[in-house]
C-alpha cells in the first residue's frame, strides 16, 4: 500500500522515462429527465424519490432514448471535432453490482455516437493536440453508501445503502487516445485538458460540469516507457479524480510511483487505483485486465440511433465559438497581457472571469479577485476555484459595491468570508455583518474630533505642516469605525480640521 | 336465445351484453365458477382475482347501463399470462425468484385491457420465465391438458391455452418467443396469434428474449383473436421497438375470411416444415386443411425456405444470450426472493445474490443463463452470437423471397400432438424440437396464427395449422384462419372443442 511505495523525484522520472496519458471523462448531462425514462434529474433530492420502473430495472420495464441527451452528445462530439455516426446502437455492458438496477449498464460499445476528434490544449503558451478516440452515451449507476468500517468502501462495511436517483442519469464518456510527447508537462497537460473540456461543456450548456458534485468525473490512465523508446508501457487507471488540482497531482504521483517500481526492476500491474484527496496518494483497487469480460451485445430493447446529416448540421450551427479563437478575442477585449491571460487560463479562471465580466465587472478587477483572493482561498481549502461556492455574479456585485464606494477592499474580503460561510448574497452579508462604509459625515466628524483630542501631539505636528503624520490619526479613526470608513475622506477631514 | 355463459365465444358474449341478455358480472361469475370447478384438475391459473374481476365487471355493467361501453369487448373477462406486470396482482413468471412480487405498474397491454373494460380473472401458469414447451418448468407445478389430463398443454403459455380450452376464460393473453402462444394453441385445440414484432407493446412483459418476444391473443375462435388483438395492439411510446403505424383492419379481415372465399390468394406450403419428424396424424390433418384452402379458391404452391433448417440452432443462441442478460436483474437486492447462504456469518451482497439465484431459478432457466453467458463471452461472441445474427438475416431473407411469390405461408404448428407429462422433461433437445415450425417467425419478426385443424387419428388429440404472413400484414392471418375455421367447423358440425372430454369437477 501507500506506505511502502517508493517515489522517484519528479525530475529523475523525466530523465529516464516518457509518460503517456489517457483520460476518460464522464460528463453528467443536465437534461430535465433521465437517459431512458421520464424521471427528473435534480441533484440533492431525498434518496430513491426520483425513480420509476425503468430506472429501477423492475421486471418488464423498458427504456426509451432521451432525444435531448442524444442532441447533447452530438454537440459535444462536434465541439470536439469528432465524426458523428450515421447509425449507432446502444449495447449492454453486463456485470453484477448492487448499485446497477439491471446488472447491466446500457452504454455504447463498438458503435459510439462520436469518434475521431481532437482538442488543442494550451499549457504555458504551448499547444498540445489531444486526440479524442470517442465520445459515447451511457446511463449512470445508482450511488452506494457503505456504512460502518473505516474506509467508506464496501470492504469492511456493516451494511450498504443504495440511492437510485442517480441511476439512469445520462452520461457522456469522452475517451482520449494515448497522449505522448509531453515530458515534464504531463501533469499540467492532464489538468489543462480537463479544465478546457469543462469550459467547453459549460459553454455548450449541456452540463453543470461541477466536479465537486460529480457532474464531471475524470479517470486518469498513466504509463511510463523508457525514454525515447516510442512504446507504451503498462498503464494504471486512477478512478474518480474529482478536481483539476487532483488530476495534476494524481498524474504526478503515478509518474513517481511507476518510476519507483520500474526502477527497482518491478513491473506495473494493470489495475484500477483509487485517488486519496487528503493524503495525495493512490492505492490499489481491483485488478483489471483487457480480459475483463462485460459480454457486450447490442441492446435489443432500443432501436438504433441514426442522426440525419441535416440534424447534425443544424446542431453544428448551435456550437459556441471555438475556444482558442474565443480566448484571443477576449484577451483583446479585456486588454490582458499575454502573461495575465496565461495565468488566468492556467488557474482555471478563464470562464469565471468571462462570466464575471459579463455580469458587469471591469476585466482587471475580475482577474484580480479570481486570481488573487479566490485562488488563495481555493488553495487554502484544497478545492478548485470553480467549486468554492462563490459565483461570478457574486464577484461582480462585490466589485460594484466597491466601485460605488460602499465597500473597500478590506470589507470586500469580509463579504467573501460571508459568501464562503453560506451567509447569503453579497448585499445580505453587507447588511447582516454591518459592513458598509460609513458615509455619515456626523459620525465621521465625531470620530475625527475624538482622535484629534486623544492625540494632541500628532495634531500639533500636522498643524505645523507635517502632513505625513496624518496616517496615525487616520488609523485611529479607521479603528474607531471598525474599518467601515473611506480612508481618503477621513484624511480630507483630518487635514481640513487641522489646517 | 341466451348464450352459454362459459362456452360461448367472446364475440357471442359481447353481442349478448350489447343486447342486454346478460351482464358482465354474470359472465365473470360464470368464469370464476368454472375455475372453481375444474382448475383443481387443470391448474391453468397461478392466481385468481375474483374480487377484482367482479368489481371491474360491475363497473363494466354500469358503463353499459349508461350507454357508454368502452370497447366491443367491454365486460368480457380475460386471463393474463403471469409474465405480464399487473398492478397489485402477483406476477411471478412461474418462478420462485419472483414469488409474491406485486408490480407497482401495469404492462401496456394490461392498461389497454382495463381501458377497454375487460375484467381480469387472474394470472395464468407458464414455464418459468417462458422457458419451455410444456408448462412443466413452472416452479408452481405443471398445467394439464384439458383433452387429456396426463398430457402437457404446450408451453410456455400452457396456462392461458388450457384456461381457454377448458372454458375457464373466453379470452387470454399469451406471449410468444419461439412458439409459446401457437404451440399451446395447437395442442389444446385453441387459436393463438403471434402478432408482427412491434405490433403489440412489450412494455411490462418480463422479457425472455427482447428481440423475439411478442404479446398476443389466446382464444377459441379466430374472430375473438382479432377482437382482442385490436384492443391490445398499436403503437406505444414506452416500447421503442413498437411500430408507429396503425394496425391493419383485423376484425374486418376475420369476418371477410369467414365468408369462405379465398380466391386470388396464393398460399405457400413450406417444404422444410413438414415431413420427417412430423407425426402422421398431424400431417394428415395439415394436408386436409390445405385441400380446404384450395376448395375455398386459394392457389397453393410449395415454397422452399432453405435456411429454416438452421432456425432452431439460431434461436438457441440468440434467445439464451438475451435471456442471460435479462435475468441478471434478479439479484435479491430490490424485490423478489432473498436467500441467505447457509453457514455464512454476515454474507456479502455477492454471496446473497449467488444463494438467491441458486435457490430461485429452476434448471431450465439456469441452463439457458449458462448457455447465453458462455455464448456472449469474449472470444466466443463472433462465433456464436455473431453467426446466429447472420443466419437470422438469412432466415428473414427466405421469408422475403417467399412472400414475393405467395401471400401467406402454411405449415403444421407443432410436429406432434400433446405428449405425456414428464415424457421429455429429461431431454431438453427433444423438448426444443416442438418449436421447430414456430421459431422462424420469431427470428424474422413476422406474424403467425395457429388454428385447430382436427384430431390426430393415432391419439385423438388436437393438431394445429399455422399461417404466417409478412410483417405488418397480420390481417392475412385472420382472413385465412377464419376461412379455414369456417370450412373445418362445417365438416365437424361445430367447434373442435365440442369434442373435448367434459372435465369432472375437482374443486380448486
Amino acid at each position: 500500500m501507500s506506505a511502502t511505495e517508493t517515489l522517484v523525484p519528479f525530475d529523475d522520472v523525466l530523465a529516464a522515462y516518457d509518460p503517456a496519458l489517457g483520460l476518460e471523462v464522464h460528463v453528467e448531462l443536465s437534461t430535465a429527465t433521465k437517459m431512458f425514462c421520464g424521471c427528473p434529474t435534480g441533484f440533492g433530492a431525498e434518496p430513491n424519490t426520483q425513480v420509476c420502473p425503468t430506472c429501477l430495472g423492475l421486471p418488464g420495464a423498458m427504456p426509451a432514448v432521451n432525444r435531448v441527451a442524444v442532441e447533447s452528445a452530438i454537440r459535444i462530439g462536434l465541439a470536439l471535432n469528432c465524426e458523428i455516426a450515421e447509425w449507432c446502437r446502444f449495447a449492454r455492458k453486463n456485470y453484477f453490482y448492487p448499485d446497477m438496477p439491471k446488472n447491466f449498464q446500457t452504454s455504447q460499445y463498438d458503435e459510439p455516437i462520436a469518434f475521431e476528434g481532437f482538442m488543442d490544449v494550451e499549457v504555458d503558451g504551448e499547444t498540445f493536440r489531444v486526440e479524442i478516440e470517442r465520445a459515447h452515451m451511457e446511463e449512470d449507476t445508482g450511488k452506494s453508501l457503505h456504512v460502518g468500517g473505516s474506509t467508506g468502501r464496501i470492504h469492511g462495511a456493516d451494511y450498504s445503502l443504495v440511492d437510485y436517483n442517480r441511476a439512469g442519469i445520462p452520461l457522456i464518456e469522452i475517451v482520449t487516445k494515448p497522449i505522448t510527447g509531453m515530458g515534464e508537462k504531463a501533469p499540467a497537460v492532464a489538468r489543462a485538458y480537463v479544465q478546457q473540456l469543462r469550459e467547453l461543456i459549460v459553454a455548450l450548456g449541456v452540463s453543470e460540469a461541477r466536479m465537486d458534485q460529480g457532474n464531471l468525473r475524470a479517470d486518469v490512465n498513466l504509463s511510463l516507457a523508457p525514454k525515447g523508446s516510442g512504446v507504451l508501457g503498462t498503464r494504471t487507471e486512477t478512478k474518480n479524480v474529482n478536481s483539476f488540482r487532483s488530476v495534476e497531482r494524481a498524474v504526478r504521483y503515478e509518474m513517481q510511483r511507476h518510476a519507483g517500481i520500474l526502477g527497482s526492476g518491478g513491473s506495473i500491474l494493470q489495475e484500477t487505483r483509487h485517488w486519496h484527496e487528503d493524503t495525495g496518494v493512490t492505492t490499489s483497487g481491483r485488478e483489471k485486465s483487457d480480459a475483463d469480460d462485460y459480454r457486450y451485445f447490442p441492446e435489443p430493447d432500443l432501436v438504433p440511433v441514426a442522426p440525419t446529416r441535416e440534424w447534425v448540421e443544424e446542431l453544428r450551427a448551435t456550437l459556441p465559438e471555438n475556444p482558442t479563437q474565443k480566448r484571443a478575442r477576449l484577451q483583446a477585449d479585456w486588454g490582458f497581457s499575454d502573461m495575465e491571460m496565461r495565468d488566468t487560463v492556467g488557474a482555471g479562471a478563464f470562464g469565471l472571469v468571462e462570466a464575471t465580466v459579463a455580469a458587469g465587472c471591469p476585466p482587471q478587477a475580475a482577474r484580480k479577485w479570481w486570481l488573487g483572493e479566490m485562488a488563495r482561498r481555493a488553495n487554502d481549502s484544497g478545492t478548485d476555484i470553480a467549486d468554492l461556492g462563490v459565483t461570478p455574479l457574486d464577484v461582480a456585485r462585490v466589485q460594484a459595491l466597491v466601485d460605488e464606494g460602499s465597500l473597500n477592499d478590506k470589507l470586500a474580503r469580509q463579504v467573501f468570508d460571508g459568501l464562503l460561510a453560506g451567509e447569503g448574497t453579497p448585499d445580505e452579508i453587507v447588511a447582516s455583518r454591518g459592513l458598509a462604509i460609513v458615509s455619515d459625515e456626523g459620525a465621521l466628524n465625531a470620530a475625527v474630533d475624538e482622535a484629534i483630542a486623544a492625540n494632541p501631539d500628532v495634531a500639533d505636528k500636522i498643524r505645523d505642516g507635517k502632513h505625513a503624520a496624518a496616517g496615525a490619526l487616520i488609523g485611529a479613526v479607521m479603528k474607531q469605525m471598525r474599518g467601515q470608513a473611506d480612508a481618503a475622506r477621513v484624511r480630507e477631514l483630518v487635514l481640513e480640521k487641522l489646517a | 336465445m341466451s348464450i352459454d355463459l362459459t362456452r360461448a365465444s367472446a364475440d357471442e358474449m359481447a353481442r349478448a351484453l350489447a343486447a342486454g341478455e346478460t351482464t358482465s358480472v354474470e359472465l365473470t361469475r360464470a368464469a370464476l365458477d368454472a375455475i372453481a370447478a375444474v382448475d383443481g384438475l387443470v391448474h391453468a391459473y397461478l392466481h385468481v382475482d375474483a374480487e377484482g374481476a367482479l368489481a371491474q365487471a360491475a363497473e363494466s355493467d354500469a358503463r353499459r347501463a349508461a350507454g357508454t361501453p368502452a370497447s366491443a369487448l367491454d365486460g368480457v373477462p380475460v386471463a393474463v399470462k403471469d409474465v405480464l406486470a399487473t398492478t397489485g396482482l402477483p406476477t411471478t413468471c412461474g418462478s420462485k425468484i419472483l414469488e409474491g412480487w406485486l408490480p407497482p405498474y401495469d404492462a401496456t397491454v394490461v392498461t389497454r385491457l382495463k381501458a377497454a373494460g375487460l375484467p381480469i380473472l387472474g394470472k395464468t401458469n407458464m414455464d418459468e420465465f417462458a422457458m419451455g414447451s410444456s408448462t412443466e418448468h413452472s416452479a408452481y407445478g405443471p398445467t394439464h391438458n384439458p383433452w387429456d389430463l396426463e398430457r402437457i398443454p404446450g408451453g410456455s403459455g400452457g396456462g392461458s391455452a388450457a384456461a381457454v380450452a377448458s372454458f375457464q376464460a373466453p379470452l387470454a393473453l399469451g406471449t410468444d418467443t419461439g412458439g409459446s402462444i401457437r404451440q399451446p394453441g395447437a395442442v389444446t385445440g385453441t387459436v393463438g396469434v403471434k402478432p408482427t414484432y412491434g405490433g403489440v407493446s412489450r412494455y411490462g412483459l418480463v422479457a425472455m428474449a427482447n428481440s423475439l418476444d411478442q404479446v398476443g391473443p389466446v382464444t377459441r375462435t379466430v374472430l375473438d383473436a382479432a377482437l382482442l388483438h385490436e384492443i391490445i395492439g398499436g403503437h406505444d411510446p414506452l416500447d421503442s421497438t413498437s411500430v408507429d403505424q396503425p394496425l391493419p383492419p383485423l376484425v374486418e379481415a376475420a369476418r371477410q375470411g369467414a365468408a369462405g372465399d379465398l380466391s386470388g390468394l396464393k398460399v405457400g406450403v413450406v417444404t422444410e416444415l413438414s415431413g420427417e419428424g412430423y407425426q402422421p396424424g398431424v400431417l394428415a390433418r395439415f394436408n386436409e386443411s390445405v385441400e380446404l384452402l384450395v376448395q375455398a379458391g386459394a392457389e397453393v404452391v410449395e415454397v422452399s425456405c432453405p435456411n429454416f433448417v438452421h432456425a432452431l440452432a439460431t434461436y438457441y443462441l440468440v434467445m439464451p444470450c438475451e435471456a442471460s442478460s435479462n435475468l441478471a436483474k434478479f439479484d435479491a437486492m430490490r424485490y423478489g426472493l432473498r436467500v441467505l447462504p447457509e453457514g455464512v456469518e454476515s454474507p456479502s451482497a455477492e454471496e446473497v445474490m449467488r444463494a438467491t439465484r441458486d435457490a430461485g431459478f429452476g434448471d431450465e432457466v439456469k441452463r439457458r443463463i449458462i448457455l447465453g453467458t458462455y455464448a456472449l463471452s469474449s472470444g466466443y461472441y463472433d462465433a456464436y452470437y455473431g453467426t446466429a445474427q447472420r443466419v437470422r438475416t438469412l432466415i428473414s431473407r427466405d421469408f422475403e423471397a417467399a412472400f414475393e411469390k405467395v401471400d401467406v405461408l402454411v405449415s403444421p404448428t407443432s410436429p406432434t400432438t400433446a405428449f405425456k407429462l414428464g415424457e421429455k422433461l429429461d431431454d431438453p433437445l427433444a423438448m426444443y424440437l416442438n418449436d421447430l415450425a414456430t421459431i422462424p417467425a420469431n427470428l424474422a419478426g413476422v406474424p403467425g396464427i395457429s388454428v385447430p385443424s382436427g384430431l390426430a387419428d393415432e391419439d385423438g388429440l388436437p393438431t394445429g395449422f399455422q399461417v404466417l404472413a409478412p410483417a405488418l400484414a397480420d390481417d392475412r392471418l385472420y382472413r385465412v384462419g377464419a376461412a379455414l375455421e369456417a370450412a373445418l367447423e362445417k365438416q365437424w358440425g361445430g367447434p373442435l372443442l365440442d369434442k373435448a372430454p367434459t372435465l369432472e369437477g375437482a374443486a380448486r
